[in-house]
């Protein structure tokens, strides 16, 4: 049995004065798709930001061996962890070009894909490689920012909400390229809330409820599971 | 049209000097979200810097040593001052400022006393360059001009084309998306408040000596370079670059234009030796910057070139 790639143990946030972590455990083993679901507002995106030392954690969090909780948010990229925000932040005055630039950490060390070899495997990327990012429509944003960050070469990628707000048809398109990262042997921790992309891509899914992690399961055995869906799920 | 031709040529190298103050200046607002009062007093460093190098050494030493001075100290300021002050926001990093002003101010007089020291033009540039319509032309005027225009260029070359550019001007809206990527956004902050000051020492060095080397110089400067970055618009380089231009001919025009409110209101029976029509354009000239100031605010909040409101 290997070591897994990310623990997460007894994981709390606050904003202000509210409590929105309450005690989060999660593991994730290299390679691994797993999905985190659940309502707005349970702490998904918290517990994304928490991880990524965006929101300052309190509790143990572990990636590849190393304390990572009270890290700056560049040494924890440089570790190997990868994070495609809600926002997506793409930086709209550059380039498409310029933004993968942007995510590669070290010029000197090569990572699995050069800009190149992106721009081919995304055919729309690479036809508006000169164009501003700004003009991108939401659903080649969201490719942009995914490959922003695959320039860096992470072992985990963190990929928050990244088929909100866009056309049914585009959403396929992004869950294609998800299956696409997971298929390359980067292990992913997607928060989304659409289970037909979820269900797809996941060997594993985590349910989210007040703060806390209330199912673990696989797929399968969450398929049958019509009662946490109702419970924490179904609106 | 001598007055014209001397005029533009001033105005525009004033122009370039008040741009390199306030690229620093407009850099670090992007990066703090507050103006540095203190941007204005690393101006006045440069200039006593080069003047105590070049009395040891000569001024083309002083002309590299000292604005790398000025980024040192600018540097050190940032991460040991400003860095802890800035978890307590705005108005912290503000009132920090104003202090280091101040502190500055002191340290300058307790050093090199509090009156101008004789910081010269090098004996090599000191010869007229050009004489037209019988008028000789500085060549330290030009000097100044060329260092202005190479130091833009380096700038804009360093932004725009290389990849350390493009992460510092990523840095500046988006720094948390850019720390993700694995960038090292507090150094890259140092380094940003590092350059800014060097910016501002350089025209202390090149400046001291063309205008004056005083105690004063800062408090003098100051308010003009934040008129430069408001008018321009908050953050915006284009914009400081054209605001300085603006103003730089405009103050030089207004000061050589030899007429008074009697020549041009003479029609409203206005005479040269009643109070109103006695005072004279150029004495209004140290009024345009703050004039500017005040429309533009009313008139258009971001600024000619930004794109955020104050």
């Amino acid at each position: 049995m290997t070591e897994p790639m990310l623990t997460v143990k007894d994981l709390h946030a606050f904003y202000g004065k509210s409590h929105v972590l309450r005690g989060v455990h999660m593991e994730i083993m290299p390679g691994e798709v797993i999905a985190l679901l659940g309502r707005n507002g349970v702490g998904r995106s918290t517990t994304a930001k928490a991880i990524m030392g965006e929101v300052p954690p309190k509790g143990e969090i572990t990636f590849k061996g190393q304390r990572i909780d009270g890290l700056e948010s560049y040494r924890i990229a440089h570790l190997g962890l990868g994070y495609v925000p809600e926002s997506r932040d793409i930086f709209p005055m550059m380039t498409v070009r310029e933004n993968l630039i942007l995510g590669i950490k070290d010029m000197k060390k090569p990572g699995r894909w050069t800009i190149e070899e992106m721009l081919e495997m995304f055919p729309n990327l690479k036809e508006r490689a000169d164009n501003l990012a700004g003009v991108l429509s939401g659903g080649e944003k969201q490719m942009l920012t995914m490959c922003r960050t695959l320039m860096g070469n992470p072992d985990l990628i963190i990929i928050d909400e990244p088929t909100e707000g866009l056309a049914p048809k585009i959403v396929q398109q992004v869950g294609d390229m998800i299956a696409d990262i997971a298929r390359a042997g980067v292990a992913i921790l997607l928060v989304e809330q659409k289970l037909s992309i979820a269900l797809r891509i996941a060997a594993r899914v985590y349910v989210m409820g007040h703060g806390e992690i209330v199912y673990e399961g696989t797929p399968e055995d969450f398929k049958t599971r019509a009662d946490i869906r109702k419970e924490w799920l179904e609106v | 049209m001598e007055t014209i031709v001397f005029s533009l040529l001033n105005g525009v190298i004033y122009g370039l000097l008040l741009f390199m103050l306030s690229s620093g200046l407009t850099l670090i607002f992007s990066m703090m979200g507050v103006l540095n009062f203190a941007h204005a007093s690393f101006y006045m460093l440069g200039a006593y810097f080069a003047y105590s190098i070049a009395g040891v050494t000569n001024f083309w030493i002083a002309l590299i040593l000292a604005p790398v001075l000025v980024g040192l100290v600018g540097a050190a300021v940032e991460k040991w001052g400003l860095r802890s002050v800035h978890a307590n926001g705005h108005v912290a990093e503000l009132l920090f400022t104003f202090g280091l002003a101040y502190l500055i101010d002191e340290v300058v007089k307790i050093i090199w006393g509090r009156n101008a020291v004789d910081y010269r033009v090098p004996e090599l540039l000191d010869f007229p360059m050009f004489e037209l319509f019988g008028a000789q032309y500085p060549a330290y005027r030009v000097f100044i001009l060329l260092v202005s225009v190479g130091m833009l260029a380096a700038l804009w070359f360093i932004l725009n084309r290389t990849r350390a550019g493009l992460i510092i001007q990523a840095a500046l809206t988006h720094p948390h998306m850019v720390g993700h990527l694995g960038h090292n956004v507090p150094r890259i902050f140092m380094s940003v408040f590092g350059a800014g000051c060097a910016l501002a020492g350089l025209a202390g060095v090149i400046g001291g000596n063309y205008l004056v080397t005083d105690p004063a110089m800062a408090v003098q400067m100051g308010p003009i370079v934040f008129v430069v970055v408001v008018v321009g618009g908050l953050g915006s380089l284009t914009g400081a670059f054209l605001a300085a231009m603006l103003l730089g001919l405009m103050q030089t025009f207004a000061v050589g234009i030899d007429a008074s409110f009697a020549d041009i209101f003479g029609w409203l029976g206005l005479s040269a030796t009643s109070e109103l029509g006695g005072i004279t354009i150029a004495s209004l000239a140290p009024m345009i910057p703050f004039l500017m100031l005040v429309l533009i605010l009313m008139v258009r909040p971001r600024g000619l070139m930004g794109d955020r409101e104050l």
